[in-house]
């Protein structure tokens, strides 16, 4: 049994995971809030409740380090909460350099490293110094004739809010409503929306008389600023009541006077419409002996560990291939038996082909994530740079609903992270430099994802100064990289990519943020790796525009069968740019590689053959006609040579052993479905392993010049 | 069989609840744990009794931990149902307010498996004598 509590302790982390990212949204929302002036206190609960959570789990699960962080974190937020401590910069600050900590303390935790973390310590100082204001110690609620069964059952944090609502002069009001079981999720959201816009609701209290056993009688308890006829028109209804909260007469003038008039001419028309009950049709199916239904409708949602969605996709995988046995089944039968029972075994491998065309997509339909989970990191990160480096900038996403493989989604963190990067960093100017050339003060980043087909691409998009062109080649001169004699025959496609060379940035020194060590082409390669492929745009003084385009899943990718000395591979189509006829005679050998001219442009050869020291197998027969299939790899291009095609497949990769994990090459294996096994190609790695991309480009200028 | 609802918006806390029950069959008997996410859950749930305990958060959203002790005690078909609260060394003013409204004992976090099977045990044995005592 001691493996359910492993297990809870993996479900730990995930969930601890969900409440960093939880605090961290809240905490951009109260930096956006601090800004515009305008206060959503269920913000701060919010960002309260993920780090008492989270405390608690700690504890639990023995993560000391995320329990000391968040003891601490949690008085902050309850001062912050209760009104007893103000939100400046500063405390933001600190409570955003908590989000990057617990990522790390996490992540020591999740591997039992004992390794000591002092910047804890450190930041758990500097919240030791961030000051607290007394709070006032008059109870407004006083004022109201609130029923105290109500009050008793208020949390601490409710009542507060409850304290502050009076304080500021909102009324309130117990909305009381009876809402079906089987609805409830709804009808809850639906209220809770249209009393929001009004005010806030303090709490739900079931009262425990409902009218039937299938529905569920509440009291809200409101806060707000409208009077009891802008309410009604709002929010009431057939199963809503709204009742003023009583003011005790001293104060009753003053409290009439912070509500609203009552609305103009318009209100009857809209009371009406909102007030028309409920259609009947619905009540009664609700409570027409729905109540069971109810009960069993209680879990919408299930965690699922990835791994387990790829098994089933090799289940998918394996029942493939058995549709493909039957196929062959069939014909043979067609052939040497009954025509009849062959037609009809194949009408039956069709429909078995469906159904499990139908299953595959159901099964990539789970493993598909929002991109909005990178992009809420992302957003951490404009944030926390855009600051140090003084530089002021507006993050607008679109499209973080755009959904994609959950794998790929990891992977393509540290990528964006480090475009977005370098968008603040090399792009975006200081705040005076943009006076100068009359653009807004804040600079913009934009985020922006659509599906396309069966790829989504992601573009980001920066307002600022534009690649320097003209420094760009320089730099790609004095690295080797473009010989001075070519530099003028350059086209401007050509020297944006230049971009994507390794140790190239515009900048002499690398930064701080995007340095690291790491540049664009390390960004390309592992976008690549994804099966993706990165291209960038960009104007002076306008901005730049990079884009990424990625398959939607991983787990299937279409892939060229091809055959070399009579073993079969896969070459997933994704980096498959053609294929055409292999013409001995036109190889010429340049700088002792072997090269083809295609449409006028040099393309170096690879021989598979005799990559992998392959030897005929006994008695096969020379092929008459041979071909090169052209991989591409961004404005990287070599021809593999190869006996035959075998024609395009779906397959679904699986890994490699252990042993064979280092052999690069190939990114794995595959079933072909007739009890054949397929060697992965890997064209990106191989593209990497046979050529420099100093190499391509002056081997392909010189030839193309001379 | 021993049915218990645990009330609780981490989903990882149900868990460990949940393992921390179910290792402790030998001592406790078998159980029959049934999660609710959060407050409504629970009254959705509730007619799925009789159950021998609830465990329960208390700072939840929405219907919170304290409105549903109330609820509990105030409801015909439920009201002797025992009640343990999940609550902090911190929160002990709602943790009090928890019992004065009738929950009947609490865990505070953080706490270990036979912690929190010791305190159940506790209060299924005083159920029985209670139960015992009436009839």
């Amino acid at each position: 049994m001691a493996e359910g509590l492993d297990k809870a302790r993996e479900e730990f982390f995930s969930e601890a995971q969900e409440l960093v990212e939880a605090l961290s949204r809240n905490l951009l929302s109260l930096d956006a809030s601090l800004k515009s002036g305008v206060e959503d206190p269920s913000v701060i609960n919010e960002a309260f409740r993920a780090v008492h959570t989270l405390k608690g789990l700690a504890g639990l699960f023995a993560a000391k380090r995320v329990s000391t962080m968040s003891h601490r974190l949690e008085d902050v937020l309850d001062g912050l909460r209760l009104g007893r401590l103000a939100l400046t910069p500063e405390v933001l600050d600190l409570l955003f350099r908590a989000v990057e900590l617990y990522n790390v303390a996490l992540s020591a935790e999740r591997v039992r490293s004992d390794e000591p973390l002092p910047q804890i310590d450190t930041l758990l100082d500097e919240f030791g110094r961030v000051g607290k204001n007394p709070s006032a110690a008059t109870n407004p609620l006083a004022r109201f004739e609130l029923d105290p069964a109500m009050l008793a059952v208020l949390t601490e944090y409710e009542e507060h809010r409850l304290r502050t609502c009076v304080e500021q002069g909102l009324l309130l009001y117990r909305v009381r409503v009876d809402f079906a079981l089987a609805t409830i999720d709804k009808s809850l959201e639906d209220i809770k929306l249209r009393a929001k816009e009004h005010g806030e609701v303090i709490t739900y209290l079931p009262t425990g008389a409902s009218t039937s056993i299938d529905s569920i009688e509440l009291d809200l308890l409101l806060a707000s600023s409208a009077g009891v006829e802008v309410l009604e028109a709002s929010i009431g209804g057939d199963q809503v009541q709204i009742y003023p909260i009583p003011v005790k007469e001293r104060v009753s003038v003053l409290q009439r006077e912070t509500a609203p008039p009552p609305r103009n001419m318009s209100l009857p028309e809209l009371s009406s419409e909102r007030r028309e009950p409920m259609p009947s049709d619905h009540s009664v199916e609700v409570q027409g002996g729905q109540g069971a239904a109810a009960l069993r409708a209680i879990a919408q949602t299930v965690r699922v560990d990835i791994r387990k969605l790829d098994a089933l996709m090799n289940v998918v995988g394996e029942l493939a291939i058995v549709k493909n046995a039957l196929g062959r089944m069939a014909e043979k039968i067609r052939a040497e038996g009954s025509r009849q029972l062959g037609s009809e075994l194949h009408s039956i491998q069709r429909s078995f082909d469906r159904r499990l065309g139908e299953m595959q997509s159901g099964i990539l339909e789970v493993r598909m994530v929002p991109l909005g989970q990178v992009f809420d990191r992302l957003a951490r990160v404009v944030r926390q740079i855009g600051r140090e480096m003084g530089k002021d900038i507006r993050l607008v996403i679109t499209g973080a609903e755009t959904e994609i493989d959950k794998l790929i989604v990891e992977e393509l963190s540290d990528p964006l992270m480090h475009i977005v990067r370098n968008a603040i960093d090399h792009g975006i100017e200081l705040p005076d430099d943009r006076k100068r050339v009359g653009k807004p003060l804040a600079g913009t980043i934009a985020l922006n994802a659509f599906q396309k087909g069966n790829h989504v691409v992601i573009e980001v998009e920066d307002d600022g100064r534009g690649i320097d062109e003209k420094a760009l080649v320089a730099r790609a001169v004095v690295l080797g990289k473009v010989h001075p004699e070519e530099v003028d025959g350059l086209a401007r496609a050509e020297i944006l990519n230049l971009v994507f060379l390794p140790g190239l940035s515009t900048r002499d020194e690398a930064s701080d943020y995007s340095g690291r060590g790491v540049g664009m082409d390390v960004v390309k390669t592992n976008i690549g790796k994804l099966g993706g492929v990165i291209d960038v745009q960009s104007e002076t003084d306008i901005g730049t525009k990079i884009t990424i385009t990625l398959p939607v899943t991983l787990a299937i990718v279409s892939a060229l069968l091809v055959r070399i000395e009579g073993r079969v591979f896969a070459m997933p189509l994704t980096s498959v740019a053609e294929a055409i006829t292999f013409d001995e005679q036109a190889i010429r050998v340049v700088d002792g590689r072997e090269v083809m001219t295609l449409r006028g442009v040099t393309l170096p050869i690879c021989r598979l053959g005799r990559l992998f020291g392959l030897a005929p197998l006994p008695g096969a027969v020379p092929p008459k006609r041979r071909y090169v299939v052209v991989a591409t790899l961004g404005p990287r291009r070599l021809g593999f040579a190869v006996d035959d095609l075998e024609g395009q497949q779906d397959i679904v990769i699986k890994p490699l052993g252990k042993s064979l994990s280092r052999v690069r090459g190939f990114s794995g294996a595959t079933e072909l479905g007739d009890q054949r096994v397929a060697l992965v190609l890997d064209p990106t790695a191989l593209i990497e392993e046979m050529l420099s991309a100093a190499e391509v480009t002056n081997r392909e200028r010189r030839v193309g010049l001379g | 069989m021993t049915k218990i609802l645990v009330v609780e918006d981490s989903f990882s806390m149900r868990s460990f609840v949940r393992s921390a029950l179910e290792t402790g069959e030998s001592e406790l008997g078998e159980v029959d744990i049934v999660e609710a996410s959060g407050g409504f859950e629970a009254l959705r749930l509730l007619p799925r009794g009789p159950y021998d305990l609830v465990i329960t958060d208390i700072n939840m959203p929405d219907i919170n931990g304290l409105e549903l002790i109330q609820f509990i005690r105030s409801n015909e078909h439920h009201r002797a149902t025992p009640i343990l609260l999940i609550s902090t060394q911190a929160s002990e003013r709602d943790r009090e307010r928890g019992l004065s409204l009738g929950a009947n004992g609490y865990v505070a976090k953080p706490f270990t498996p036979e912690d929190l099977r010791s305190k159940v045990k506790a209060e299924l044995a005083r159920a029985k004598t209670r139960t015992g005592g009436n009839g």
